[in-house]
């Protein structure tokens, strides 16, 4: 039969991470409250005399407050955490975001900033009744500089469109990851969200050069600025870029865009065990030097959760390690020799047992997609305790197999994925429901194993709702006092995101 | 065993946005990533798997187009085509070159290298033609099976099922024949990296129109090329009630 081009693109392209995850588990989490016992801190409550003043600064079509258009807000992507919210604010610009939060601070109403509401500790919901304030209407661009590679948008703006948009100019965003179909860059920026090309083109506090956001009570602080080098004064931009919205909210930010590589070049492989990955990153950086973009790894368990569960396909055979090398750079002839040269060569050598090679961006799309699938993966099928850790090379895969041990067949799936670039580590065990037997089995150990191998117990999702009481694995006493400190002083009562990446005791 | 014969062409690769060049002549390809028409892909997937069960003895490529066809043509050697012919069209030659064009090229090609079957996909993802396989078996002669989802030896010739509206159609052909590829009949393999080591070494030879006698003159002018409609935006309706008097206003129901 005779189909246009769009029907077969459309079957060629198997189904986006978005979509995966709208067909998981359709049952409604428990509340987190309930799950993890929390008490409500003294914060007022709602009442009708709230919801018209929001609804006389936001009109309204941008205050839900019907049970059914709030449900979505308060559960997060992993279906783990579910808040009572009843109020959800949608503004349009940053003097809304002001009142909004003026009103809340002199009411002591908590108030919760949700991005793309990807975030996977339980940061972007609420865990009681904080409103919920979602960005997804500011997501205006105000100006592009393709000469500095300056982008200055607003917090709400999805990182795929802001790439799309960046790439017509010949630009991209200096952050990609799983979730780019959903996520915010204000999220990003609140999350430090490191992702897949981290190790080219750096973390967000060197590509993030100015952000604009309102204290808790209403006070827009404005360190906009798109400029590399401003060596004016407290760094003040940075108080905002990992804080998971317990210092401030968002509401615009200057991002440094790098150029728009014209050769790319990504390889699969399948190799024998992890020794041999170490090697090969090894061998890469020496090898590819300045074009190597990504290293990401996967054990067996990983890409088959995605082939069985997802039905993606794998272009190579089964190995008990795959490896994805990315190369960026500027000339297609230069790269694909340097490449050409570094594959025969560990071909050769047997660190690369078998794997496949492309330049086409369908082919890569493929590939990419079998990496970035993993993390819903197991979704379909059960719960997904998810450890994000940090832990140095030669340790970085100790403890996978230990915890494949410790939970033996009570676990669907323990698999092991990262950023070997970063030296981070994603650990997913898939359990066919959770329960708090698993869960003690689970934490703290990890934390406490990661704790002695001087790694840490969050690398690029944060501390959020499910972290603030291992905190203390990771940061010392001296360090959280002064995060309290900070606290106190730009949200003294305690309004923003509240039962979030801070611990109640130290 | 017979010989088997492969047409792939190189087309801008569909996962990159097209853009329509601003004087309406045809599509920006400067500087665009191309690769193999996913059709061919199918194609090129089926004949090496012939080679595998031994129903063929030999797999050549062919390709015509300008010198990046090269790059088409290694990826179907890596794939695991024995040889390639680059049959070479380039500038404003290759902008004018149509189907049956290609049916004469590889009509010529078939009889030379004597070929027994023809595999090409059933149509290519840039100009949508679908008239290659057909226009080939034509200018041969020879009995096709078009839109192929299964291909199977039988003792005279082939047996392949086709994808009809409504359903699937089986047929016998005799040999030799033009076959094209659906979606369904396989899924090609990805290039393993042995595989693309040796693709560089297999023989690949380059030839001209001009040497087959076939003349590229053009036959049809193209007018004008433009971007489809954009699409109309939704509306979100609040409950299922509106919306079917919305469908209902609308006729839909
Ligand atoms: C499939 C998948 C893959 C992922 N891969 C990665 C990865 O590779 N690397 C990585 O680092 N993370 C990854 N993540 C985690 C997550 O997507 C990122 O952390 C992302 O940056 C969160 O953005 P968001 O807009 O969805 O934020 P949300 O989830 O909405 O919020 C995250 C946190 O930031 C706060 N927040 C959101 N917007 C604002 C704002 N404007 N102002 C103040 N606070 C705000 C929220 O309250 C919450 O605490 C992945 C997630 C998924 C689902
Ligand atoms: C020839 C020359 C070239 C230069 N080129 C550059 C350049 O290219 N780029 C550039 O950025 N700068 C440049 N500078 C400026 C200067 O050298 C740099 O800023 C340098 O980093 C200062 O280091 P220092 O140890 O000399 O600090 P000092 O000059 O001793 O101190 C600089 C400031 O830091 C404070 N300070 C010093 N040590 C500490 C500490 N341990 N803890 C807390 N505060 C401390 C001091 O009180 C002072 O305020 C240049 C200077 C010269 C003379």
């Amino acid at each position: 039969m005779f189909k246009p081009l769009i029907t077969i693109v459309r079957l060629i392209n198997k189904s986006k991470i978005s979509e995966q995850v709208r067909y998981a588990s359709q049952a409604l989490p428990q509340l987190s409250s309930e799950k993890y016992n929390i008490k409500r801190k003294d914060f007022g409550t709602i009442k009708s005399s709230d919801v018209s003043y929001f609804k006389s600064i936001l009109n309204e079509g941008r205050v839900l407050t019907d049970e059914n258009d709030v449900m979505p807000y308060n559960i997060d992507w992993i279906k783990n955490c579910r808040g009572q919210s009843t109020v959800v604010l949608k503004p349009q610009n940053t003097e809304e975001v002001s009142a909004i939060l003026k009103y809340c601070n002199e009411k002591r109403l908590a108030v919760c900033p949700q991005g793309g509401n990807t975030g996977l500790v339980g940061g972007s919901v609420p865990v009681f009744d904080e409103i919920v304030l979602n960005f997804s209407l500011m997501n205006k661009i105000e100006s592009l500089d393709d000469v500095s590679g300056a982008l200055i948008c607003e917090a709400g703006c999805i990182l795929e469109n802001l790439d799309n948009y960046v790439r017509e100019r010949g630009l991209i965003m200096p952050l990609d990851l799983g979730a780019k179909g959903s996520c915010h860059i204000g999220g990003n920026a609140s999350t430090n969200a490191g992702g897949l090309r981290l190790l080219r083109y750096g973390n967000l506090h060197g590509s993030i050069l100015g952000i604009e956001a309102v204290k808790a009570d209403g006070t827009v602080i404005d360190c906009l600025r798109a400029l590399k080098k401003d060596n004016t004064g407290y760094h003040l931009k940075h108080l905002f870029i990992g804080s998971e919205g317990t210092l401030g909210f968002v509401t615009k930010v200057a991002v440094h865009c790098p150029v728009l590589p014209k050769a790319v070049n990504l390889g699969f492989f399948g190799v024998e065990n992890f020794e041999n990955i170490l090697k090969l990153y090894k061998s890469a950086k020496s090898s590819l030097g300045e074009i190597l973009s990504a290293f990401e790894m996967a054990d067996f368990d990983s890409i088959n959760s995605t082939v069985q569960n997802l039905n993606l396909p794998n272009p190579i055979a089964d190995y008990p390690f795959y490896v994805l090398v990315e190369t960026h750079g500027s000339d297609d002839a230069h790269d694909s020799e340097k490449l050409s040269r570094f594959l025969s060569k560990e071909m050769e050598s047997g660190l690369i047992v078998d794997g496949t090679v492309t330049s086409e961006p369908s082919k890569m799309q493929t590939i990419w997609n079998l990496r970035e699938s993993i993390a819903g993966a197991g979704l379909v099928v059960g719960y997904v305790f998810k450890y994000d850790v940090s832990i140095p090379l030669k340790n970085y895969y100790d403890l996978v197999p230990i915890l494949r041990k410790k939970v033996g067949d009570k676990a669907l799936i323990v698999c092991g994925y990262g950023h070997v670039g970063d030296g981070n580590i994603h650990i997913n065990v898939t359990v066919p429901k959770y329960s708090q037997e698993i869960a003690s089995v689970l934490e703290p150990y990890i934390f406490e194993e990661v704790s002695k191998l001087n790694g840490s117990i969050s690398a690029e999702h944060g501390i959020g709702f499910r972290k603030p009481k291992y905190i203390h694995y990771s940061k010392d006493k001296s360090a959280l006092q002064l995060m309290k400190d900070l606290k106190q002083l730009m949200d003294p009562n305690g309004i923003l995101n509240p039962y979030k990446v801070l611990p109640d005791t130290i | 065993m017979s010989r088997v014969l492969v047409g792939v062409k190189r087309v801008i690769d569909y996962a990159v946005k097209i853009r329509v060049k601003p004087d309406k002549s045809g599509v920006v390809t400067d500087g665009v990533k191309h690769s193999m028409n996913p059709f061919d892909e199918i194609a090129v997937e089926e004949a090496v798997r012939m080679k595998e069960k031994k129903i063929a003895s030999e797999v050549i490529a062919v390709s015509c187009g300008p010198a990046q066809a090269q790059e088409t043509l290694r990826t179907a050697l890596a794939m695991g085509a024995d040889r390639a012919i680059h049959v070479e069209v380039a500038g404003k030659d290759y902008e004018t070159l149509q189907p049956l064009h290609v049916a004469k090229i590889l009509a010529k090609l078939s009889k030379d290298e004597k070929a027994d079957i023809v595999i090409v996909g059933k149509q290519a993802i840039d100009d949508d033609s679908n008239q290659t396989a057909q226009m080939t078996a034509a200018l041969l002669d020879w009995p096709q099976g078009t839109f192929a989802s299964k291909v199977e030896k039988s003792d005279a010739g082939l047996t392949v099922t086709r994808e009809i509206d409504g359903g699937l159609e089986v047929i016998k052909t005799k040999l030799p024949a033009v076959i094209s590829a659906d979606l369904r009949l396989n899924e090609p393999r990805y290039a393993t990296l042995p595989n693309i080591m040796k693709a560089k070494k297999k023989p690949l030879k380059k030839v001209s129109a001009k040497d087959l006698g076939v003349d590229i003159a053009p036959r049809i002018k193209v007018l004008s090329v433009e971007d489809p409609p954009v699409r109309q935006a939704g509306s979100i309706v609040p409950d299922v009630d509106t919306l079917v008097a919305k469908l209902k206003e609308g006729g839909h129901v």
